[in-house]
């Protein structure tokens, strides 16, 4: 399976097991979806259960914690994190605190769907990976695959979650891991052992990073496409890193990034968000609290620059395979 | 410069503000605002089409007249017994609040907000709907949790943050939550119960429940975003839900004009929604309870929302730290032309032989007193201000359903910290 599959069977896995998963979102009913993650569930669990909704994004979340209060099991979608920003009220002041502000009575179990991140010439507002705002919100859960089949264990698992997660889905890899090289041409996950794909129910248990490259020589934090992006330079560069992928961001798995770096002694973390105040500070800040004495580089931050994501000059914002390699070069002398 | 544009010949723009009519100082006279008498609106058969009566959107549904008779095809023809409980409950809340005002002018409490004038508006709702509906109130709805009978003691627990507080001292003073008696957990971010009501109401009907929701908003709040979300989605998919907008003139400092009133009724923003839209003599509480009748029924019966404004007057401050006296004239509470809701039900009651001046201040006196005994009681658990009457690890429960790792590590640090301070616990 692609990603959007994988995305697509945990979905009709959930609405199969449990009669209270609900799908709704812009154009996800009769049309399926603009990415096709809902293609054929209106179909098959009816109109009651997958249905389309007004384009209003406050809206959507708003009833999406009425029906969580109600007793469902909402799975709304985003059409684009990039505007995900009107639902910011429902998300921060609502659906995170409902559980604490009504000491357990009410709780909102709803998981957000959205695709993010950018690589695919998407401009300012197709485009945007805004994890950063919801990991610093206190009672949301924060996911973040890199295959399909972590994407269906990890969308399985935050729907039967009863914390309202952002799964955020990075629309580059929905059909092939991208290495960074935007000028050759894409691998398809049918390539890719990663593409293997439980068509039954499986899950991925949330606050679990995966080592997907055992090294010594450091420690590399990523998540989403840039997972991708990391392994490709480092086996390009013959650097024996060890690559971790977060899965989750919020919880952090914290104890693996410790062992590895304690192990590696050097830590660099990329993603595609802006810089200032992005996830990497808090990765950054964690590893230099609790690694200290074990780091032997200062902890290196590949990540977007601070400016609105740009449309034709997206490959010099981009952190790819040149900047990752710098810093690379930089982190190893050190 | 204006004179070397080619535009000179045109009047230059002006930018309308709104201003209230009335400001400290000012002699009050309300007779702009218009009073059709009552029994004169007509009551359409609840499965009507939205766009067939538009007039009650821009008029106002009143059913007792000036001599305290129940008047009209609005009228709901109420037994005295019913009408009697809710003059108790109304007259419940208004004790309450002032009790509950009064601790915390002494320093009892950090915070209290009284909805004095308005509790037509909660009391009747909550005797006209089933008590299985869900109620998803703004936090001047007190009286429908009065009305629905739920324990004073546990509601001035939660005012005080004492060790009876369910919700553990996390939460401001009156932002109850009681999911026991059909109450959704209040927000101080205003309006983001609205789509939350629909949302709960299409899941009512999704699920073919029998169950609907009810929602309340003021005015001003009306100007929120999802005010607007919430009043689409209602009309998009038919939810099963009534829409509340109590109209009280005042948003703290604001008039209403700030969120529209000068131009239209908030009853007639129904109308380009496609939604029944009813406005309503707030301070009149057959009135009150007549309309949410029908917009009940007309929910149950699949014929969808109902908004429904509620013409009120906030006769007090907005809050324990609001000074009205500072943005409006004195005179407005006692000049509102719809009087007070409790004189008036009262007086109907008088009117039909079925009250009389001495009960009803023996039932002044008696209420006092309840008020006075659930407030020992709630005190005997602590009032805010004399050290801290929940176990401080608690204050990280509930953020998630499992504690994750950072959350234990803070605890921890926290716990460790006032170990440290040779004072454990000592905080207020």
């Amino acid at each position: 399976m692609n990603m959007i599959q994988a995305i697509n069977s945990a979905m009709d896995v959930m609405m199969g097991r449990d009669p209270d998963v609900i799908v709704m979102g812009e154009d996800v009913g009769y049309f399926g979806g603009v990415f096709r993650a809902t293609a054929g569930l209106q179909a098959k669990y009816g109109k009651t259960r997958v249905f389309d909704t007004p384009i209003t994004e406050c809206g959507i979340i708003g009833v999406a914690v009425g029906m969580g209060a109600y007793g469902l099991r909402p799975v709304p979608e985003i059409q684009f994190a990039d505007y995900i920003y009107p639902a910011l009220d429902q998300l921060v002041s609502e659906a995170a605190r409902l559980r604490y502000r009504s000491a357990g009575e009410f709780t909102a179990p709803i998981t957000v769907r959205s695709p993010f991140g950018g690589g695919i010439f998407g401009g300012q507002t197709h485009s945007q990976s805004p994890e950063g705002i919801f990991t610093h919100v206190s009672g949301i859960k924060t996911v973040i695959p890199s295959t399909p089949y972590d994407a269906k264990g990890l969308l399985i698992a935050a729907i039967e979650d009863n914390d309202p997660t952002i799964f955020f889905e990075p629309k580059r890899i929905y059909n092939g891991p991208f290495d960074g090289h935007w000028d050759k041409p894409t691998q398809n996950w049918s390539q890719h052992p990663a593409g293997e794909v439980p068509t039954g129910y499986y899950k991925i248990e949330l606050g679990k990073a995966k080592v997907v490259r055992a090294g010594e020589a450091l420690t590399v934090l990523a998540y989403g496409t840039m997972v991708h992006v990391a392994l490709a330079v480092i086996e390009e560069a013959g650097v024996d890193a060890e690559v971790i992928d977060l899965r989750t961001l919020v919880p952090l798995d914290i104890a693996t990034i410790e062992a590895s770096v304690q192990k590696t002694g050097r830590c660099m973390i990329v993603h595609e968000a802006t810089r200032t105040s992005g996830f990497g500070a808090e990765l950054s800040a964690l590893v230099q609290e609790r690694c200290f004495y074990h780091l032997e580089a200062p902890i290196e931050r590949v990540t977007g620059f601070d400016t609105p994501y740009p449309h034709s000059l997206e490959w010099a914002y981009f952190p790819g395979p040149v900047r990752i390699g710098e810093a690379l070069k930089k982190i190893m002398k050190a | 410069m204006a004179g070397d544009s080619p535009r000179a010949n045109l009047q230059p723009l002006s930018l309308h503000v709104p201003e209230p009519r009335f400001r400290p100082g000012d002699a009050v006279d309300f007779c702009a605002v218009d009073i059709p008498p009552a029994g004169s609106a007509a009551r359409p058969d609840s499965a009507a089409a939205p766009d067939s009566f538009p007039e009650l959107a821009y008029g106002l549904i009143r059913v007792l007249d000036d001599d305290g008779r129940a008047v009209g095809p609005w009228n709901p023809q109420l037994s005295p017994e019913m009408l009697r409980r809710m003059l108790r409950s109304m007259a419940l809340v208004r004790a309450f609040d002032e009790r509950m005002f009064r601790a915390q002018r002494q320093g009892k409490t950090s915070f209290y907000m009284k909805c004095t004038g308005e509790e037509a508006v909660a009391v009747a709702a909550a005797h006209a709907l089933d008590y299985e509906d869900m109620c998803f109130p703004s936090y001047r709805q007190q009286g429908l949790l009065i009305a629905r009978g739920w324990s004073l003691v546990d509601m001035m627990n939660q005012i005080y943050s004492n060790r009876g507080d369910r919700l553990q001292g996390k939460q401001l003073p009156i932002m109850y939550s009681v999911k026991e008696a059909g109450f959704f957990s209040i927000s101080g971010n205003l309006t983001t119960q609205y789509p939350q009501a629909v949302g709960w109401a299409m899941a009512s009907a999704a699920k073919g429940d029998t169950r609907i929701a009810a929602t309340w908003c003021g005015e001003g709040s009306t100007a929120e975003g999802d005010f607007h979300s919430a009043c689409t989605f209602a009309s998009v998919y038919r939810a099963p839900v009534i829409f509340n907008i109590v109209n009280n003139q005042w948003a703290i400092s604001s008039f209403s004009g700030f969120a529209g009133a000068e131009s239209t009724t908030f009853a007639a923003r129904a109308i380009g929604y496609g939604i029944a839209g009813l406005r309503v003599d707030g301070n009149d509480a057959l009135a009150v309870y007549a309309a949410t009748l029908w917009a009940a029924e007309r929910a149950r019966t699949n014929q969808g929302p109902t908004l429904i404004e509620h013409f009120t007057y906030r006769a007090e401050g907005h809050s324990t730290s609001d000074d009205p006296g500072q943005y409006r004239s004195a005179g407005e509470p006692t000049a509102w032309p719809l009087g007070d809701p409790i004189k008036r039900l009262r007086d109907h009651l008088i009117a039909i032989g079925e009250w009389d001046d001495e009960r009803h201040a023996a039932q002044d006196l008696e209420l006092a007193e309840l008020v006075k005994a659930a407030q020992k009681e709630a005190e005997q658990n602590g009032i805010l201000g004399h050290g801290l009457h929940q176990p401080l690890e608690g204050l990280f429960d509930g953020v998630f359903e499992e504690m994750p790792w950072h959350l234990r590590e803070q605890q921890a640090q926290m716990i460790a910290e006032e170990t440290a301070s040779g004072r454990p616990w000592a905080r207020k």
